[in-house]
């Protein structure tokens, strides 16, 4: 139960192409989520599965049942697709208290008085709001309302969970609270979740998969291990991981990448290769020595940013500049010297002109 | 076929689109159908034109209205004289108007004048009455012995009487339409004052410029939008006013256009007035249209940030006390003066005498005698204005509910389906109304609904006809006001409630109605008060089978029942009143209700 499949979806406004032929096929029970920038149409891809937008052309299956299909002319609204939707604004009716907030829907499907009571007590129970079933929305606070419109998702029990960056209007220390509960809520429902997020910290700590878009288009699908670890393109790569990416571009020469002051060794399989390529490194990937190691390159420190628990450091060579990222707290000067190295391992090498990891195309 | 199919799906997703054709296609059928069809009608050879061209063919494409209305030696009193005593009328009422308003308004937003809560509510009063009130009372002031009956207080009081020019004709008209209309210039003039923060002054302030300066160089342009607007409607609703002209101008044969639509039609003269009524309504589209090219781009910059900002109010010092007096002598003008003259009258026995010894409350009680106002019973035992009050009220229930629905409805589509061109339309054709004066509008509704259309039978002379073209006219500002109400509810609130599986009907019912009720009940019930107290809309459609209060006081004033008229008129102010009251309560409430946390 909670299959959804997108099959050839594409949608326009006017002329402006927002999704470009989606293909996606979500397993019952899985956590997915949709990242990427503002306006790439990862937004409009789950209001299309909700029924909230007609897609120009494609099919939607949600288990066995077509729900939208442009050649065969079937159009179910969102009140028949039985799903559950949380807003980035949660939408809680104004007008109406917790409990007919949390009710409403299950009066109108005619549920019985009884069964309607366990279920709100059964929902404020788990988003821990016993009590509160008299208040009106905006007697809440930021988070209680987002809770609110968990537990009216909770009380429906839908099959299928869509999100709308539902935790991008609190503040930090809540969301990281509310993360962990709206993974507890997909544990416990056991339904097919679809989370739609700008923000790759929620991506990678929520999903079994994650898929990545760009104007419009799949760039990347995969677990948050692999995305981060084998992005597809440099777009991925740039997108994924704070502190960023570093990214070094240039000639291969004798085996070598030359950027700047950088050199670069690269395996055989890469370094027969023709023409500019980028090379991708992790800032935690780089090895790092405060005293002269053989072979090591040499470098000096810029600005050291320490956050507590890492160190970012900006060091140099010659006008490139490197990001590193260090375990504890580094107190270092500006313009001390350091060595670092590369671990071939690390690396990711991207074609220059295609934007394409190169490693995707020997394998 | 499949495709067919599939649009019929979509429909049934959409909602917005289904409720937007709706409304189009009503709209369409009640506003632009009959403006083509008196175009139709104006340019037709009717049975009546055969008195003036025996040898026509009824029925036949005719240019003989225009050439009547505009190149023949009747021209100039048919058409040349009041469209010019129209022009003339509207300036001079609109100068005078806006010159008050905006001076209130000044002062009212901008100084420390005395009382301010009191003379907020009291400056309206004027606008909530109907305008030609105080006409009405003008005459229980001025009336001289140029036409017969009684006379006025003036010559009770002084034995002198007043001149024509000022018993009668433009100088009165011109004064108490802008004693009422100033009104109106007031509330929107002070609204745009109140959302101009004063901050934008305090940077000129800042960049040295002096308080004139100031003045000139950054208030004023800011509340052009405003002003623009004053000026515009203002003018417009005088052009097709009907009632002053008709009580103070009619007895001088002073004709305005509005009141020579209405002479032409009572002359059974259709063609012509449907001319008149089409001038009519390209005047005040050039000046709509004129309006919006001169400031329709800066309304860009009017300053409506909805949050709490400062306003400072200048201190009028010694000013202070002589100001206020003056406001307190202007409002015992414009409202105690005319409600005490309304009373006095209508407890006079014969009319014309005001000594105490004359005062009697058969008028309000009497039970009906022959030799007294043709034997008319008081009003409270008179089954004529009895009922006239009680279609009356039934017009602005009518009236209100229908466009309640219709506002909502259209408020709706519209939002909900922005960008689409069905909700532009539907935008606009809702707005159309507004550029027909009411006269205008009156005359449409002769000419469409005086036969039979299909299955829709004659409405001439019906309830209906009332409850219909008072819809129509009220349907700017309601379908406004449904907008609005609707842009307040977040498009997720309702789409919260489609994917829990609750359908369209249940929707509208359990969210859009209880979160745009306060907005829609504040605008229904202004609808209420307007409908009944409408004239120069209905004059037209009126006959002793729908008669309703206002059209009733007219008939007394022509038969110069002054007690009654009085009488009748103070009744329908004083309702009026009570209803605005509770409307400013009501809309008070809503502003600081919970719904309005959220």
């Amino acid at each position: 139960m909670g299959q959804i499949l997108l099959n050839g979806i594409v949608k326009s406004y006017g002329k402006e192409v927002v999704v470009k032929n989606l293909d996606l096929l979500v397993e019952p029970g899985e956590f997915l989520t949709i990242l990427g920038p503002s306006g790439c149409g990862k937004t409009t891809t789950l209001r299309m599965i909700a029924g909230l937008e007609e897609p120009n052309q494609g099919n939607i299956k949600l288990d066995d049942k077509v729900v939208f299909s442009r050649n065969e002319g079937v159009v179910i609204p969102p009140e028949a697709r039985n799903l559950g939707l949380i807003f980035q604004s949660y939408a809680l009716w104004p007008h109406m208290t917790v409990e007919k907030n949390i009710t409403l829907a299950l009066k109108e499907q005619k549920i019985s008085k009884d069964e309607i009571a366990s279920r709100l007590a059964n929902a404020l129970d788990m988003v821990q709001l016993t009590g509160y079933a008299e208040r009106y929305p905006s007697e809440l606070s930021g988070g209680q309302q987002q809770r609110v419109a968990v537990a009216r998702l909770i009380a429906l029990r839908p099959t299928i969970l869509l999100m709308d960056e539902p935790l991008s209007n609190l503040d930090a220390k809540l969301r990281t609270e509310m993360r962990a509960s709206l993974k507890r809520l997909h544990r416990d429902l056991d339904a097919t979740t679809v989370y739609v997020t700008h923000d790759q910290i929620e991506a990678l700590t929520l999903s079994d998969r994650v898929i990545i878009m760009n104007e419009g288009q799949i760039m990347q699908e995969g677990s948050p291990y692999d995305i981060y670890h084998h992005p597809t393109n440099i777009f991925v790569a740039e997108f994924i991981g704070d502190p960023g990416i570093n990214l070094f571009e240039g000639n291969i020469e004798n085996g070598k990448l030359n950027c700047g002051g950088i050199s670069i060794p690269l395996p055989n399989n890469i370094s027969s290769n023709n023409g500019r390529i980028t090379v991708g490194v992790r800032p935690e990937k780089i090895e790092v020595s405060e005293s002269k190691k053989s072979g090591w390159q040499e470098v000096t420190t810029g600005i050291i940013q320490p956050t507590g628990a890492n160190t970012i450091m900006e060091v140099k060579s010659e006008d490139t500049s490197i990001t590193v990222l260090q375990n504890g707290f580094i107190n270092l000067s500006e313009n001390s010297k350091l060595w670092i190295n590369f671990d071939p391992k690390t690396l990711s090498f991207f074609d220059s002109k295609t934007q394409e990891n190169l490693r995707n195309k020997m394998v | 076929m499949r495709n067919i199919f599939y649009q019929t799906y979509r429909l049934k997703n959409r909602p917005e689109i289904i409720t937007g054709l709706i409304a189009l296609c009503f709209l369409g059928f009640v506003v632009l159908v009959p403006l083509i069809q008196i175009i139709k009608d104006a340019l037709t050879f009717h049975s009546y034109d055969l008195a003036y061209k025996p040898d026509g063919v009824v029925g036949e494409f005719t240019f003989l209205h225009l050439d009547r209305v505009f190149n023949q030696p009747i021209s100039a009193a048919l058409f040349y004289k009041p469209l010019l005593n129209s022009l003339k009328m509207g300036l001079a009422v609109t100068v005078i108007a806006l010159s008050v308003g905006f001076c209130l308004a000044w002062l009212m937003v901008r100084t420390n004048v005395h009382f301010k809560g009191v003379f907020g509510g009291m400056l309206v009063i004027p606008y909530m009455m109907p305008s030609w009130v105080m006409a009405i009372a003008w005459l229980s002031l001025f009336k001289n012995d140029r036409i017969g009956g009684s006379e006025g207080l003036l010559t009770y009081l002084t034995g002198v009487q007043a001149p024509d020019w000022v018993a009668y004709g433009f100088f009165p008209i011109v004064i108490t339409l802008a004693l009422h209309y100033y009104a109106y210039a007031y509330l929107l003039i002070s609204g745009a004052l109140a959302t101009i923060d004063s901050e934008l002054e305090e940077a000129g302030a800042a960049s040295g410029m002096g308080k004139w300066k100031r003045i000139r160089v950054i208030t004023i342009p800011l509340l052009m939008p405003a002003i623009g607007s004053a000026i515009v409607l203002t003018f417009i609703r005088i052009l097709g006013t009907f009632g002053t002209p008709a009580l103070l101008g009619l007895p001088v044969r002073f004709f305005t256009f509005s009141t020579q639509i209405y002479a032409s039609i009572n002359a059974r003269n259709q063609g012509d007035a449907f001319v008149l009524a089409l001038v009519l309504i390209v005047l005040a589209i050039s000046f709509i249209w004129i309006n919006s090219r001169i400031i329709g781009v800066r309304k860009s910059y009017v300053t409506m940030t909805g949050k709490g900002f400062r306003k400072s109010e200048s201190d009028l010092g010694k000013m202070r006390w002589p100001i206020t007096i003056l406001i307190i002598l202007f409002l015992c003008i414009t409202v105690a003066l005319p409600l005490i003259l309304l009373l006095w009258e209508s407890l006079t026995l014969i009319p014309g005498d005001y000594s105490l010894s004359n005062l009697t409350n058969y008028f309000w009680i009497g039970q009906g005698n022959v030799s007294l106002a043709y034997g008319e019973p008081g009003i409270f035992h008179n089954r004529g204005i009895i009922e006239a009050l009680l279609n009356s009220i039934k017009l602005g229930f009518a009236a209100a509910l229908f466009n309640g629905v219709l506002g909502l409805l259209v408020g709706y589509a519209v939002v909900r389906g922005r960008g689409a061109r069905l909700s532009k339309w539907l935008e606009s054709i809702a707005f159309a109304p507004y550029i027909f004066p009411s006269i205008a509008l009156g005359a449409i509704y002769i000419g469409m609904f005086s036969t039979n259309i299909g299955p829709i039978p004659a409405l001439y002379g019906t309830f209906t006809i009332l409850i219909l073209i008072t819809v129509i006219k009220n349907l700017p500002f309601t379908s406004r006001t449904g907008i609005a109400a609707i842009l307040q509810i977040h498009q997720s609130l309702e789409e919260a409630a489609r994917v829990q599986g609750i359908g369209w009907f249940r929707r509208m019912l359990r969210i859009i109605i209880p979160l745009s009720m306060s907005g829609l009940v504040a605008g229904m019930l202004l609808t209420f008060i307007t409908a009944m107290r409408e004239l120069s809309l209905i004059i037209l459609l009126i006959s002793p089978g729908n008669m309703v209060l206002t059209g009733l006081i007219f008939s007394y004033q022509e038969q110069d029942m002054a007690q009654h008229s009085s009488a009748v008129t103070l009744m329908l102010v004083l309702i009026i009143i009570s209803i605005s009251v509770i409307v400013r309560i009501m809309s008070r409430r809503a502003g600081v209700g919970r719904l309005n946390v959220a």
